[in-house]
C-alpha cells in the first residue's frame, strides 16, 4: 500500500498535480467561506466558464494559456462584482449572463479553429496531466499571496462578510476587500480549472465551506476546518483517480460529497446531543 | 459644538430627492428619535449620517471629536446572518476594527473592551455561542455590544426592536436609556414605535422628506404634527394629550393645563 503510494509520487506529473492541487484547494477553501456566506457561491462557476472562453482564445492565438486567462478572468471577476452591486441586474442573473456568454464565445472560437477535440474535453472535465512546471511556480506564488493576504486581512474579511454595512460605517473599505476576494478567486480558479475541469472547479469553493458549516459554529473554526477538509479531500480524490483511473476532477468532487454527508450526520448527532429541542 | 450638525441637507436616491432641506443637530447626551412613515427618507438619512451616501446639497458636520468611523451603528439584521457561523465574541470584537487602523490583529485591550461590553449587556455567558442560535433579544444585545465597542460618543440604531416581543422590547429600550443616561453617549434611533419615542427620547425629528417637526420630545406631544401622528398610530390613550374629538375628557384635562 505504502509502496504503491510512493510509486505514485515517483511520477513527476503526479507530484505537480499534488502540489498545485493542494495549494489551489487550500486557497479556494479559504476564499470559499466568505463567498458562500455572502451568497456568491456561483461566482466560481461563472468565472470558470469565462476561463474556458479565455483558454480557447489563447489556444487559437497560440498564446500562453495562463497569460491570457488570468487577466481576462480577473477583469470579469471585478466586472461581476460591480454589476451585481448595481440594482439593474441582480447577482445571480449577472453571473449566468456572463458565464454562458463566455462559454458560447469559447465554443465558437474552438469550432472555428481546432474543432472539438481532446483539448476541449480536458478543459471541460479536467486532466491530471495538465499541470506544467510553470503552473507549479504560479500556484506556489499565488497561494503564498492568498495565504498572506487572508491572514493579514482575516478580521476585516470577517467583518465585511458578516455585516458589510456596519463594516463600511466603521471605516472598513468593503469595496476594496470585495475586489481583493474576487481577484484572488479568479486567479485560483484559472490555476485549478485545467486539472479539475471547467464544470467542476467551483466545487472546490463551495463544498469545504458548506461541509464545515454542518458542524462548526464559529467563523474561525469554519475557516480552519474548510482548509483542512479541502486539502484532505483533494489528496484522497486524486489518489483514487490515480489508482482507479477515474477522472481527477470528478473523483475529488465525489470525495467532497461523501465528506459533506459525514459532516452532515455528525452535525445532526451533535445537535441532538448538545442542543436538544 | 454639536456632535453632528446637518445643514440644509438634501439627499437623492436613484435620481429622486428623498430628503430635502433638513437641518438639525445632535449634542452630547441627546436621545434623538427619528420617526416617520415608510419611505419618508429615514434609511437614506441614516446612510448619510454614516458617511455611506454623500448628500446632494448641504452638509453634515461632525464635531466634538467625533470621527466618521466612530459612530456605533446598530443596523437591521440581514438575511446573511440567519445561518452565519460566528460566535458572539467574534461579532462583538469586530466592533473594535475601527480602532485597529492598518494593524491587522486585535490587541489584549480590544479583547478587554469587548469583554467589558459583553459584561455590561449581560451576554458574557453567551460569548462562545453561535450568533445564529440566539433569540431575537439576545442578538440585538450582541449587536449593541458591537456598536458600543465602536464608539465612545454616539450610537445610531436603525429600528432596533423590529420583530421583538413586547417584554424584550421594553427591556431593550430600558437598556438604551441606561446607556444614554449613565455614559452620556448620544443616541440616535430610527423608530416606528412613536409611543416609546416620546417617552424615552429627549428630542424628536419627524421626517417626511423634510422635518415636519424637530425639537424637544415634550414639545412634540403638543405640536399639531405630533398629535396627529400619535393619534393615527393608536397610541393616544397613553400620551395624556387632549384630542378635539374626545370632548369630555379633553375639556377636563384642558382646564387643568390652563
Amino acid at each position: 500500500m505504502i509502496d504503491m503510494f510512493f510509486e505514485m509520487l515517483s511520477y513527476p506529473f503526479m507530484v505537480r498535480a499534488f502540489v498545485v492541487g493542494i495549494l489551489v484547494s487550500l486557497c479556494s477553501a479559504l476564499l470559499g467561506v466568505s463567498l458562500v456566506l455572502k451568497r456568491y457561491s456561483m461566482i466560481g462557476d461563472g468565472l470558470s466558464h469565462v476561463g474556458f472562453g479565455a483558454l480557447a482564445a489563447a489556444a487559437a492565438l497560440n498564446a500562453a494559456p495562463l497569460a491570457v486567462a488570468i487577466p481576462v478572468v480577473v477583469v470579469s471577476a471585478i466586472l461581476l462584482l460591480r454589476v451585481s452591486g448595481s440594482s439593474k441586474i441582480k447577482g445571480d442573473a449577472a453571473i449566468a449572463l456572463i458565464s454562458t456568454s463566455a462559454l458560447a464565445v469559447g465554443i465558437m472560437i474552438i469550432s472555428m479553429t481546432t474543432g472539438m477535440n481532446t483539448d476541449v474535453y480536458n478543459y471541460m472535465f479536467g486532466s491530471i496531466l495538465a499541470m506544467s512546471s510553470q503552473d507549479v511556480e504560479m500556484s506556489v506564488l499565488l497561494s503564498a499571496a492568498v495565504l498572506i493576504l487572508y491572514i493579514f486581512f482575516y478580521h476585516k474579511i470577517f467583518a465585511i462578510t458578516f455585516d458589510e454595512t456596519f463594516a463600511q460605517a466603521t471605516g472598513v473599505r468593503a469595496g476594496l476587500y470585495n475586489t481583493l476576494i474576487a481577484v484572488l478567486t479568479a486567479v485560483t480558479i484559472v490555476l485549478g480549472m485545467r486539472m479539475m475541469g471547467t464544470l467542476l472547479i467551483s466545487s472546490l469553493i463551495i463544498f469545504p465551506a458548506l461541509t464545515s458549516m454542518r458542524v462548526c459554529r464559529t467563523f474561525y473554526s469554519v475557516t480552519v476546518s474548510s482548509a483542512v477538509v479541502s486539502v484532505v479531500c483533494f489528496c484522497v480524490g486524486i489518489t483514487v483517480s490515480y489508482f482507479f483511473a477515474t477522472p481527477a476532477g470528478a473523483s475529488v468532487v465525489i470525495v467532497n460529497l461523501l465528506m459533506l454527508g459525514i459532516y452532515a450526520i455528525v452535525g445532526i448527532l451533535n445537535n441532538q446531543c448538545f442542543y436538544p429541542k | 459644538m454639536a456632535l453632528v450638525r446637518c445643514e440644509e441637507l438634501s439627499i437623492a436616491y436613484e435620481g429622486q430627492t428623498v430628503v430635502r432641506d433638513l437641518s438639525f443637530q445632535i449634542h452630547q447626551g441627546d436621545y434623538l428619535c427619528i420617526v416617520g412613515e415608510n419611505g419618508s427618507g429615514k434609511s437614506t438619512l441614516v446612510k448619510s449620517l454614516l458617511g455611506l451616501k454623500s448628500p446632494m446639497k448641504g452638509r453634515i458636520v461632525l464635531g466634538d471629536g467625533l470621527a466618521q468611523k466612530e459612530i456605533g451603528y446598530l443596523p437591521q439584521q440581514t438575511d446573511v446572518q440567519k445561518d452565519f457561523p460566528a460566535s458572539v465574541r467574534e461579532v462583538v470584537l469586530s466592533g473594535r476594527l475601527n480602532s485597529r487602523g492598518i494593524h491587522p490583529f486585535y490587541t489584549s485591550r480590544d479583547r478587554e473592551q469587548a469583554a467589558a461590553m459583553m459584561r455590561l449587556l449581560g451576554i458574557e455567558g453567551l460569548k462562545r455561542s453561535c450568533f445564529c442560535d440566539l433569540s431575537g433579544g439576545q442578538k440585538q444585545r450582541v449587536l449593541l455590544a458591537r456598536a458600543l465597542c465602536a464608539t465612545k460618543k454616539m450610537l445610531l440604531l436603525d429600528e432596533p426592536v423590529t420583530g421583538l416581543d413586547p417584554i424584550v422590547t421594553a427591556e431593550f429600550y430600558q437598556l438604551i436609556k441606561e446607556v444614554n443616561r449613565s455614559s452620556g453617549i448620544a443616541v440616535v434611533m430610527v423608530s416606528h414605535d412613536i409611543d416609546s419615542a416620546v417617552r424615552d427620547a429627549s428630542h424628536i425629528l419627524h421626517l417626511q422628506e423634510t422635518a415636519l417637526f424637530y425639537g424637544k420630545a415634550e414639545d412634540y406631544r403638543r405640536s399639531p404634527v405630533g398629535r396627529m401622528f400619535l393619534e393615527s398610530t393608536g397610541n393616544s390613550e397613553k400620551t395624556d394629550i387632549e384630542f378635539p374629538e374626545r370632548a369630555e375628557t379633553s375639556e377636563k384635562r384642558g382646564m387643568e393645563f390652563d
